[in-house]
C-alpha cells in the first residue's frame, strides 16, 4: 500500500524535480550556468575623444616607415619567407609522396593478415555481400558509433551557437531570413516536386542495401538530408515544421543512438564471453540478413540525416 | 582510361589553384563544389563507390548550401546593381 505524501512535501524530493526537468517545464540550470547579456557599450565625450587619439599617434608612429626599422625589414623578407615556406612545403610533401609504397603492390605492409582475414572470412563471419560495410558496421562497429556520436555533438554546438532563444530576437531575424528571395518561385517548385520523391527513394535504398552494395548509413544519410534541404528550400518552413521540429530530431536521434549503442552492447558483450550470438546471419544477399548489420545503418542514416537538417536550420534561421 | 584519368587529376589540380586564387567567394565555393564532383568521378575509377555516393552527398551537396547560408548571412554575396552603384559613385 503506498502511502500518499502531501503535494508540498513531494514538491521538494528529487523525483518531482526529475520529472519536471524531463516534461521540460522547469530547467534547474536556467540562469545558473547562462551567461549574461552583455550592456551596451557606452562612454564618456573626452573618454572617447582620448581614445580616438591614441589610436591615431600609434598608427602614426607604427607606420612611419623612416624611423620602424623593424617594419622595414618586415616587409622586406615577408614576401621571400612566405615563398620560401611555400616551396619547403611542397618539397616535402611531394618527397613524402615519393617514399610511399606503390600501389597495389602485394608485398606491402600495407596488404598484412588483417585485410587477408577481412576478404577471406568477412562474408562467412558478418554475411555482408559488401566487405566494406561488413568492416566498419561489424568488425569496427565501434569507430562508427563513436562517429554518430561526433556528429549528434557537433549539432548540439551548431545549436549552442546558433540557436535564438527569445522569441523576440526570432520574430526579427528569423522572418527577415526570407526577405530577400522570391517566394514561392515556380522553376525551383516545379523541379522539387520532380526531384524530392527520387531523392528520398534513392537515400532509402541505399541505406537498406548497404550491407549488398554501395553505400550504407553516411551515405544514404546525407543523400535523404540534402532531399530534405531542397524540400525545405522550395516550399518553405511552414511545410517541413509539419513533420521535422527540433523535438522530432531530439527524439530521432536518441532513439537511434541508443538503438545502436544497446544492439552493439549485446554482440560486444557476447563476443568477449565467446556466448553464440541468437542473431542469425541469415543467407548472403538477401535483404533481411547479416545481423544487425542493416539496423545499424538504419541508426546512422537516421542521425545523419537528422544532423544535415539541422545544420542547415540552424545556419539559416536560428530555430525551429 | 588512363587519358580520362589524367585529364580528370588535371582537371583537379586547376580547380584547386583557381579556388585559391579567386576573388569572388561566391566563384570559390562554385569551384569547389566542380573540385567534389570531379573527385566523385575518380573515386568511381579509383572502384570504391561506397566513397564517391557520400563525397557526391556532402562534398558537392550539403557543404556547398551551408557554404553558401553562410556567406548570405554575413552579406558577402553583393548583388550587381549593389557593386555598380558602388562603382558610380567612386
Amino acid at each position: 500500500m503506498s502511502k500518499k505524501v502531501p503535494q508540498e512535501q513531494y514538491e521538494k524530493t528529487f523525483s518531482y524535480k526529475f520529472k519536471q526537468w524531463l516534461d521540460g517545464t522547469k530547467d534547474p540550470f536556467l540562469d545558473t550556468v547562462e551567461m549574461k547579456r552583455q550592456k551596451p557599450f557606452c562612454e564618456e565625450a573626452g573618454k572617447a575623444e582620448r581614445r580616438k587619439q591614441d589610436r591615431e599617434r600609434i598608427v602614426r608612429r607604427v607606420y612611419d616607415l623612416e624611423k620602424n626599422a623593424e617594419l622595414r625589414i618586415f616587409q622586406r623578407i615577408y614576401r621571400v619567407l612566405a615563398v620560401a615556406f611555400c616551396v619547403f612545403l611542397v618539397v616535402m610533401l611531394l618527397l613524402a609522396v615519393s617514399w610511399l609504397p606503390t600501389f597495389g603492390e602485394a608485398d606491402k605492409p600495407v596488404n598484412n593478415e588483417v585485410s587477408a582475414r577481412y576478404i577471406e572470412n568477412g562474408l562467412q563471419e558478418t554475411g555482408a555481400v559488401n566487405i566494406v560495410t561488413g568492416m566498419i558496421l561489424d568488425y569496427r562497429a565501434f569507430d562508427t558509433l563513436g562517429e554518430s556520436h561526433v556528429l549528434f555533438i557537433a549539432t548540439c554546438t551548431v545549436l549552442i551557437l546558433l540557436r535564438l532563444d527569445r522569441k523576440e530576437d526570432q520574430e526579427t531575424y528569423g522572418a527577415n531570413d526570407r526577405l530577400h528571395e522570391p517566394k514561392n518561385d515556380v522553376i525551383l517548385q516545379t523541379a522539387a516536386k520532380i526531384l524530392v520523391p527520387p531523392i528520398f527513394i534513392f537515400g532509402i535504398y541505399v541505406i537498406l542495401a548497404g550491407h549488398l552494395g554501395p553505400g550504407g548509413g553516411f551515405s544514404g544519410g546525407a543523400v535523404i538530408g540534402a532531399g530534405l534541404i531542397l524540400y525545405l528550400n522550395a516550399f518553405g518552413f511552414a511545410k517541413t515544421e509539419r513533420f521535422f521540429t527540433a523535438r522530432t530530431y531530439r527524439r530521432m536521434s536518441f532513439c537511434a543512438l541508443a538503438c545502436y549503442s544497446l544492439a552493439k552492447s549485446y554482440s560486444f558483450y557476447t563476443g568477449a564471453n565467446h556466448i553464440e550470438s541468437i542473431i542469425p546471419l541469415g543467407t548472403p544477399g538477401a535483404i533481411l540478413s547479416s545481423g544487425l548489420i542493416l539496423i545499424l545503418n538504419i541508426c546512422v542514416g537516421v542521425v545523419v540525416a537528422g544532423t544535415m537538417y539541422t545544420f542547415y536550420v540552424m545556419f539559416r534561421k536560428g530555430g525551429y | 582510361m588512363t587519358i580520362f584519368m589524367c585529364i580528370l587529376l588535371g582537371f583537379l589540380v586547376i580547380c584547386a589553384i583557381a579556388a585559391s586564387l579567386s576573388k569572388s567567394l561566391l566563384n570559390t565555393i562554385l569551384i569547389f563544389m566542380s573540385y567534389s564532383l570531379v573527385m566523385s568521378v575518380i573515386w568511381i575509377l579509383l572502384e570504391s563507390p561506397d566513397l564517391a555516393i557520400t563525397e557526391a552527398a556532402v562534398g558537392a551537396g550539403v557543404t556547398t548550401v551551408l557554404f553558401l547560408v553562410t556567406l548570405k548571412k554575413i552579406h558577402a554575396i553583393i548583388k550587381k546593381e549593389d557593386s555598380q552603384e558602388e562603382n558610380g559613385n567612386e
